[in-house]
């Protein structure tokens, strides 16, 4: 899932400072499930903001709001109300909800309230790990199903690098990141397919990652 | 190949294929535009090795480029052996890089995955990796060998040839997988390996062994890294903080008990500064004269290993050191006794 943190109040304070009336919109989906922008941090957020504003000398009026999904417009509808009556929309959703928000209701700026971190799974109570950098192409049949576009320091597709030992990632050691070519020679090993990795893997087409330009899907059999 | 049976045909192809025991150098480049701080540095290299490696921005910190430094050095009529990583160059830059480097004069190539930026002086900069090192190796031969850009579109006119190299780290893992990754590197266009610097040579012998199996040593010319320790600080820097080496507890004691007899640290604080600075001179010496002997040890032992064809010595910010290593080892085109009968012919 998209995966996100919020930024630091003091930011959020800054992007709030020329507004009087704010509304703070979260998201009932991706971010609901990371902790990050769903109604309680919602609530939290504008509890704080609240507070913040109030010792800063002006309480500003704070409200709330959190629509399912803020990256369709059908959503966001329900908060419509509530964005007539704000100067500002602090969003906390991806930066495919703030620029929903900012493309459906143009007259009101909303700016984002988290930092959109990653395409990541929940490995532990708590924390969250980068699995995907939607390449476009994927390769996963190739590497044992472990991705080194997004978990290898340096998107390697020939094997680990020298400085892998001890199965960690030599960059950033001290957080003793798994090196993730050495998790894919072992799972291919298990497989009996190392094969796969003695064969040279030419240069990536990074044509359909983002390097190719903006992304647009079009199914026309979807379409109405 | 061309007519006259070299694939590029510099020094390093030459006394390869002449079947010398080798060894090349290595100068890291100024982090400033300073021109003498090379010239000084390049005069202890002179005529003592083959070619000489020049990093590409090692650590990841800003240096004066590769190709810039290699045309001081061919100025000065030493052979250079550029380095280039993937870590800053997408595959437009490389090329477009490679085709001037020949155009300048440069004839040995080391292809590198490069460091990660996050041990530099720039962590904040953005990743290319566009390539890694295997397949920009693929790409330099086949510009070399089919006159083609990476795109397939021809090279219309001089093709930039390159004797190329790789590097291989013996003490990285998982170690099964590193003879084979050698493997991959050769089977890319690899005409030489130079390897990580070896501090543990039974390690060394075990890879060796494997590489010889699968039949490597006759497909790429095999340099050992190998360099001398400056202090014990240094011995035990490597150990614990570069990534991929590893060091022989051995050597660091040996370090230690290099400077015993000699006034501690801690004794030399308490000295009148005259006799502090002689002390401690006294103790620098003794550590340097340890570190190189080690280093010719180590350069001994991997004469003997089947396979490898010389060493490559990393002396980077030690550069005076290299002559006394390669005059002790007796190896190189001034020290190498076999050298002296048969003069090496140069294009
Ligand atoms: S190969 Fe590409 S699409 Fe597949 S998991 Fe990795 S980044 Fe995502
Ligand atoms: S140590 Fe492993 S994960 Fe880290 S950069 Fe090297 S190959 Fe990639």
């Amino acid at each position: 899932m998209i995966v996100a943190q919020q930024k630091p109040l003091e930011e959020i304070m800054g992007m709030i400072a020329n507004a009087e009336k704010v509304l703070i919109l979260g998201c009932g989906t991706c971010v609901t499930v990371c902790f990050a922008g769903g109604e309680k941090e919602v609530a939290i957020l504008a509890s704080q903001l609240r507070m913040a504003t109030r010792l800063a000398g002006h309480e500003k009026e704070i409200r709330e709001f959190t629509v399912q999904r803020q990256c369709e417009y059908e959503y966001n509808e329900q908060a419509a109300d509530y964005v007539r009556d704000a100067d500002l929309i602090v969003s906390l959703a991806c930066g495919i909800g703030v620029q929903t928000m900012n493309e459906q209701f143009p007259e009101k700026l909303t700016v984002p309230g988290l930092n959109t971190s990653g395409l990541s799974q929940p490995t532990e109570q708590g924390v969250w790990e980068e699995r995907c950098q939607a390449c476009g192409d994927c390769i996963l049949a190739l590497t044992g199903g472990l991705c080194p576009i997004a978990r290898c320091a340096k998107s390697l597709l020939n094997g680990p690098c020298g400085g892998s030992q001890r199965g960690i990632c030599e960059v950033y050691a001290e957080r003793q990141t798994p090196c993730v070519w050495d998790q894919i020679y072992h799972r291919l090993k298990d497989l009996g397919q190392l094969e796969k990795l003695m064969e040279i893997r030419p240069p990536k087409n990074w044509h359909t990652s983002r390097d190719g330009g903006q992304r647009k899907i079009v199914r026309e059999d979807l379409r109405l | 190949m061309s007519d006259n049976g070299y694939i590029v045909g510099s020094n390093l192809e030459k006394a390869l294929k002449a079947g010398y025991f080798v060894a090349t150098g290595e100068l890291g480049p100024p982090q400033s535009a300073d021109r003498h701080e090379i010239e000084h540095k390049a005069k202890f290299l002179k005529g003592i090795v083959e070619s000489v490696n020049i990093t590409d921005c090692q650590t990841a910190v800003v240096r004066m480029s590769s190709i810039s430094v290699a045309v001081i050095l061919l100025e000065l009529g030493i052979e250079p052996n550029i380095q280039m990583t993937c870590r800053d160059r997408n595959r437009i830059a490389i090329q477009s890089d490679l085709l001037g480097a020949y155009a300048l004069g440069c004839r040995n190539l080391l292809c590198l995955t490069g460091d990660h930026q996050t041990f530099g002086n720039h962590p904040q900069s953005k990743n290319v990796h566009d390539l890694d090192s295997i397949s920009l190796l693929q790409m330099c031969r086949d510009m070399r060998d089919k006159k083609i850009f990476q795109c397939g579109e021809p090279i219309k006119g001089q093709e930039p040839r390159f004797f190329l190299g790789a590097a291989a780290n013996p003490f990285a893992d998982p170690f099964e997988f590193r003879p084979y990754r050698l493997g991959k590197k050769v089977a890319a266009g690899a005409d030489f390996i130079q390897t990580q610097l070896i501090f543990n040579v039974p390690k060394f012998q075990e890879f060796m062994r494997r590489v010889v199996d699968l039949g490597l040593h006759e497909k790429v010319y095999i340099l050992a890294g190998v360099g001398p320790i400056k202090s014990l600080a240094a011995a035990q820097y490597m150990a614990t903080k570069v990534p991929g080496m590893e060091v022989d507890p051995e050597y660091i004691e040996r370090m230690k008990n290099a400077t015993k007899g000699l006034p501690s640290l801690a004794e030399i604080k308490n000295m009148p500064p005259q006799e502090a600075a002689e002390a401690r001179r006294l103790r620098k010496e003794a550590s340097e004269a340890e570190g190189i002997r080690i280093c010719v040890e180590i350069i001994n032992e991997c004469k003997k290993i089947e396979g490898v064809h010389g060493v490559h010595i990393m002396a980077i910010e030690w550069e005076e050191a290299v002559d006394q290593i390669v005059r002790q080892a007796q190896i190189g085109p001034k020290y190498d006794p076999a050298r002296q009968s048969a003069t090496l012919q140069t294009d």
